[in-house]
């Protein structure tokens, strides 16, 4: 996983709420076994219109997808995460993420920041007045700026400090393996197992 | 000051806790698909790890899999290659695979209830956002992306911040017509697709209670259409009767240890919820959705809701552009819409009862010249189980296609999918826009639902017929 300090670029201005997984990658394109290749697909049913906002040339170039409350809900689909990436999104801000987006987000390096509403739409007015506007998502100090603006999010110290060292989890577990097999030895006999194969 | 059940289950499987850190869960179970393991697989290989526990860890075919000729090979290529790609994992890290074609195979949350794999107390986990369904078993079991498919695999544990707790109390006794599927339908409606976020959900209370293992499964396998990761129901002796006799569930002496744990899970008297909501169950009548996420949804007696009347500017625009992609008219009365398509399957509704309620209906009468009725059974052992009843032959003389075992049109992966503009009443849990073929319009429905709009072709309750 990369690491992530802080991002400048600018901004995808996404006026939607609850945008779901099927919209942000739809099942159709979950067909790869890769985690490469996704771009094509990413909001793969709205990119026919040529009036969405992902089509407009202003708009193109952008590396901040900044939506409407309730982003990523539906799946668990992580292929989400990694067409925002493949296109080549770094960070998204909403005023509400779903969990599981939110959770593998921060399992693959794309920052998630949580801002309110009044925030988000200032942000949306900021970006289609001037598209050029430039955008810091701020990781170490845990800030977004724009204009004259700088505004402030919360992340919690553990995801933070791993996001900012690009540490993988599995990394992070396998030092505590011994503790896995003890909690292992003490597992009662009467849970199910998948082997042998009984029916 | 007591525990909830959640929290119990949680405290029994946590490996290491510290300050400031998520804690280490151990997982009792990982169900695997092909959709969301290959790139996990990927990564162990890479890493040169092992899969830690594949005697812990399961795999079957559903989400890409034909419904027809499966005994041919599956015809498209690219789904070819994702079955085949499990298919060679699964053989290379010694996984058990229950692969197209042999009787245990099926939607992967079907499968694991059937095979008394699914057990009270255990953390379940699975790539795959409806895994809240194991919750019915009184189980804390949540979906998780690819990177936490390949932590489970390599460590068989995952690292993660404990939820808060809410418990949805159902008063009251249903009224005939009325399901589960009602229950979970109007729950979402009133709490929204955000409501359950940050929580595990604990469906209480004396309609719940009076439901079946089936219909439990179908009101936790809908907890993440209200934005919670889990959603579970403390175990009794419904639990204890389902799984008594099922392959894997204990034996002898076994099974006395394993009901005298399973009796101690439930929420203690003194135990404090975050938050609590309540519902009664007499009121509810049949619930149908009208918008693009399972939010939207309203009694089936219900018009289609006027934006206009909407105070949230936010809900407004959402209601808007929700009517204009399901061609819906404000006012119009939800049981003069007419559709082209019926699903009956998925993990929400796929299971054997589902299939005798929507038979029950069907019998002896033909569905409307209009529309066309997919019958998918959630698993090969429901589809010999339901043929050995005769429902096949109910449904097929009624006029409805019966197909094998998998997602199908719950996801349209597979060639079972909506043309554009089609609408469709359907058993499954998601009416996202084209989330069954591009395009498509998704009405979600109990089966009775289900069922009795298809002998009319406009969306109708059993009451109706
Ligand atoms: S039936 Fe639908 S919701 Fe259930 S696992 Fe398959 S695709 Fe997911």
């Amino acid at each position: 996983m990369d690491k992530y300090t802080t991002h400048t670029g600018t901004v995808l201005p996404l006026r939607r709420s609850n945008v779901d997984t099927d919209q942000i990658i739809p099942a159709v394109y979950l067909k790869r076994v890769t985690k490469s290749g996704f771009e094509d697909g990413l909001f793969g049913a709205w990119r026919n219109d040529p009036e969405f906002v992902l089509n407009k040339p202003e708009f193109a170039g952008a590396t901040v997808l900044v939506a409407g409350v309730d982003f990523g809900t539906g799946s668990s689909r992580e292929h989400a995460v990694w067409a925002l990436q493949n296109y080549g999104f770094k960070a998204v801000i909403s005023s509400r993420f779903a969990d599981i987006f939110r959770g593998n987000s921060q399992k693959a390096g794309l920052l998630t920041v949580v801002l309110p509403q009044d925030d988000v739409e200032a942000i949306w007015s900021a970006v289609e007045e001037d598209p050029k506007t430039q955008i810091t998502v701020d990781l170490e100090n845990k800030n977004v700026r724009y204009g004259a603006k700088t505004v402030a999010f919360v992340i919690d110290d553990y995801t933070r400090w791993r996001l900012m060292e690009g540490l993988d989890d599995i990394g992070l577990t396998m030092k505590k393996i011994d503790e896995v097999s003890a909690f292992e030895a003490k597992r009662a006999s009467y849970k199910p197992k998948t082997l042998p194969v009984l029916s | 000051m007591g525990k909830t059940l959640a929290e119990k289950i949680w405290a029994d499987h946590v490996v290491s806790s510290k300050e400031g850190e998520p804690d280490l869960l151990y997982i009792d179970l990982h169900l695997i698909h092909e959709v969301t393991s290959p790139q996990a697989f990927d990564g162990l290989r890479l890493a040169g790890r092992p899969v830690r526990r594949p005697d812990l860890t399961i795999a079957t075919e559903d989400h890409n899999v034909p419904t027809l000729n499966i005994d041919k090979p599956i015809a498209d290529p690219v789904s070819k290659l994702q079955v085949d790609t499990l298919r060679k994992n699964c053989a290379e890290f010694g996984v058990r695979i229950h692969s197209l074609g042999d009787v245990e195979q099926g939607i992967v949350h079907v499968v694991g209830p059937q095979l008394g794999i699914t057990q009270p107390g255990m953390t379940i986990v699975c790539g795959d956002s409806h895994t809240s369904t194991h919750g019915a078993f009184g189980a804390l079991a949540f979906g998780i992306g690819t990177s936490e498919v390949e932590h489970v695999l390599a460590t068989q544990t995952l690292p993660l911040v404990r939820p808060k707790t809410m418990a949805i109390n159902v008063t009251g006794k249903l009224k005939p017509g009325v399901t589960s599927k009602d229950i979970i339908l109007a729950i979402i409606a009133k709490i929204g697709t955000g409501g359950g976020q940050g929580y595990v959900l604990e469906y209480r209370g004396e309609a719940i209670r009076a439901l079946s293992m089936e219909s439990r499964m179908t009101v936790c396998n809908m907890s993440i259409e209200a934005g919670a990761r889990a959603g579970l129901i403390a175990p009794d002796e419904i639990t204890f009767e389902y799984l008594k006799g099922k392959p894997h569930a204990p034996q002898g002496a076994d099974w006395d240890a394993a009901v005298a744990y399973w009796k101690t899970l439930q929420s203690d008297s003194d135990a404090k919820f975050d938050k609590e909501i309540n519902l009664n169950a007499d009121e509810l009548e049949p619930f149908v959705t009208w918008g693009t996420n399972p939010g939207q949804g309203l009694p089936l007696n219900a018009k289609v809701p006027n934006p206009a009347d909407i105070a949230d500017a936010e809900e407004r625009g959402a209601a808007e552009r929700a009517l204009t992609y399901m061609g819906l008219t404000a006012g119009t009365p939800l049981k003069d819409i007419s559709v082209d398509t019926i699903f009956l399957g998925s993990c929400t509704n796929g299971r054997i009862e589902d299939l005798r309620l929507a038979a029950d209906i069907l019998k002896g009468k033909k569905i409307s010249g209009k529309v066309r009725m997919l019958v998918v059974p959630g698993s090969a052992r429901v589809r010999l189980q339901a043929e050995s009843e005769g429902l096949d032959k109910v449904f097929l003389d009624a006029g409805a296609e019966w197909r094998t075992a998998g997602c199908s049109m719950c996801l349209g992966m597979n060639p079972d999918q909506l043309a554009v503009g089609e609408r469709a009443a359907s058993t499954s849990n998601r009416n996202f826009e084209g989330r069954q073929g591009k395009g498509g319009r998704t009405h979600l429905v109990s089966p009775l639902v289900a069922a009795a709009t298809a002998l009319r072709g406009t969306l109708s309750s059993p009451a109706d017929l």
